[in-house]
């Protein structure tokens, strides 16, 4: 029996010692916007924060989540207001086909709470993980500098 | 993924004696970068997963007499941001940068990277020419081994069952001493290295001699490589681009690279030649600079 809190909803579920945390989101809580990607940690499409850290959830265990924290893309918006990543992602077109976008837009929520107004090269660096086979980054670049401005206003 | 019993103890002690129970049926866990991955390959099947990722004690950094000593259970993102280590070992705090990306960094802890044993990890490197020392506990007794002796083979390392890494100890750097890690990256920033080498440089008094270098090769062996060989070369022999561009030469027939699609075995060969003389002047200079700092 684990006990966590998933985008601030507090849950308590049996799970196998072999579920991963990306496995036991989508199965076991029906949050599907964190995908599987490469399944082993490179690919960034699982990306969700634990205790506010991003991480790799297809490599983490479920059992790694018991008493903590997790947020995942389903958790940004607030009520019907998109967070500033998201709606900047939508205005400056920072994606395509859309299967890389929750952990894009998760791991620009965790650059933006760690860094307020990145530097186009400290954006580069924390994104560096999360890959997009379609449009390439400029535009995942440009959102993410367009959200900054919106947090600052 | 195959099931497994799963153990979360709270204290070392309890560890412990739960690793000697289970022996090599046992396999550690802490960030599980590493071991999810090589579970969900089938390439480990463990009987028993001991999490680590409580145990209270072993997520310190501290300085201690001469030493930075860094917990276990430190993940290389916190070794990389620690004001201690960028103050203190700047070359350390950069090559826990260049690992992955930030995400794995997150999770992945130093101990983890040593007990995983993989030639082609960065921090190992770095350790080894910084003539770091691993600190072993298993029930009833501990001890401590330099870095250039922990690796075996492929993924083996020198811990027996029953065994756990508790932390790693790190000389600061001498006076007149400069130390560099350099990571030839053909293809993305992530990757894994097609050659890497941390160096040393320690300067006699006169400036101009060499009083010891360590070299330490990553990517290109079945382990990472202390290159005594190279080494032997400067030792008190007078600095200048050409006896580096020798020690590089020395350091390639050293090595016993695999050919991958991160480059033929030949090409590593001739990067790893290349990458020893770059760590080196780089070291070098960084030393030159510590001399003249220290006036």
């Amino acid at each position: 029996m684990i006990r966590l809190t998933v985008n601030g909803q507090a849950h308590e579920l049996d799970v196998p010692s072999y579920r991963t945390l990306l496995d036991c989101l989508r199965y076991d809580l029906g949050l599907t916007g964190s995908k599987e990607g490469c399944g082993v940690g490179v690919c960034g499409a699982c990306t969700v924060l634990l205790d506010g850290k991003m991480i790799s959830s297809c490599i983490a265990l479920a059992v790694f989540a018991d008493g903590r924290e997790v947020t995942t893309v389903e958790g940004l918006a607030e009520d019907e207001r998109l967070h500033p990543v998201q709606q900047a992602f939508m205005d400056a077109g920072g994606f395509q086909c859309g299967i890389c976008t929750p952990g894009q837009v998760v791991a620009a929520k965790a650059l933006l709470d760690a860094i307020p107004h990145p530097s186009e090269a400290e954006i580069k660096e924390w994104m560096l993980g999360n890959l997009c086979r379609c449009t390439g980054y400029y535009k995942i670049v440009e959102s993410i500098q367009a959200a900054a401005g919106q947090a600052r206003a | 993924m195959i099931a497994f019993d799963y153990r979360a103890p709270r204290s070392l002690d309890e560890t412990l004696a739960i690793l000697q129970e289970y022996g090599d049926e046992a396999r550690v866990i802490a960030g599980g970068t590493a071991l999810v991955t090589m579970m969900r390959q089938r390439l480990a099947q463990p009987a028993c997963v001991v999490s680590v990722r409580g145990v209270a004690g072993l997520g310190r950094i501290e300085a201690t007499n001469g030493s930075i000593r860094i917990g276990a259970l430190v993940t290389h993102r916190e070794a990389e941001c620690s004001p201690l280590i960028q103050e203190r070992l700047p070359v350390l705090a950069e090559t826990f940068r260049r690992v992955g990306t930030i995400r794995i960094r997150h999770m992945a802890t130093v101990g983890g990277a040593l007990a995983h044993a993989d030639p082609n990890q960065d921090p190992p490197v770095t350790l080894m020419a910084l003539d770091a020392g691993v600190e072993v506990q298993r029930a009833g007794g501990g001890r401590e081994l330099p870095v250039a002796e922990f690796f075996r083979d492929y993924y083996e390392s020198a811990l027996e069952p029953g065994e756990l890494v508790t932390a790693v100890t790190v000389p600061l750097l001498p006076a007149a001493t400069g130390a560099s890690y350099v990571k030839f990256l053909p293809r993305t920033a992530d990757d894994y290295a097609t050659v890497a080498v941390a160096a040393t440089v320690t300067l006699e008094p006169d400036g101009e001699h060499c009083r010891e270098a360590r070299i330490a090769l990553g990517s290109v062996a079945t382990t990472p490589l202390r290159e005594r060989a190279a080494e032997a070369l400067l030792s008190g022999a007078r600095l200048g681009e050409r006896l580096l561009k020798a020690a590089g030469s020395a350091a390639k027939t050293a090595v016993d690279p695999l050919d991958d699609h991160r480059g033929s075995a030949a090409y590593k060969r001739e990067m790893t030649a290349v990458m020893v003389e770059r760590a080196l002047t780089q070291a070098w200079a960084e030393a030159r600079r510590a001399a003249r700092a220290s006036g």
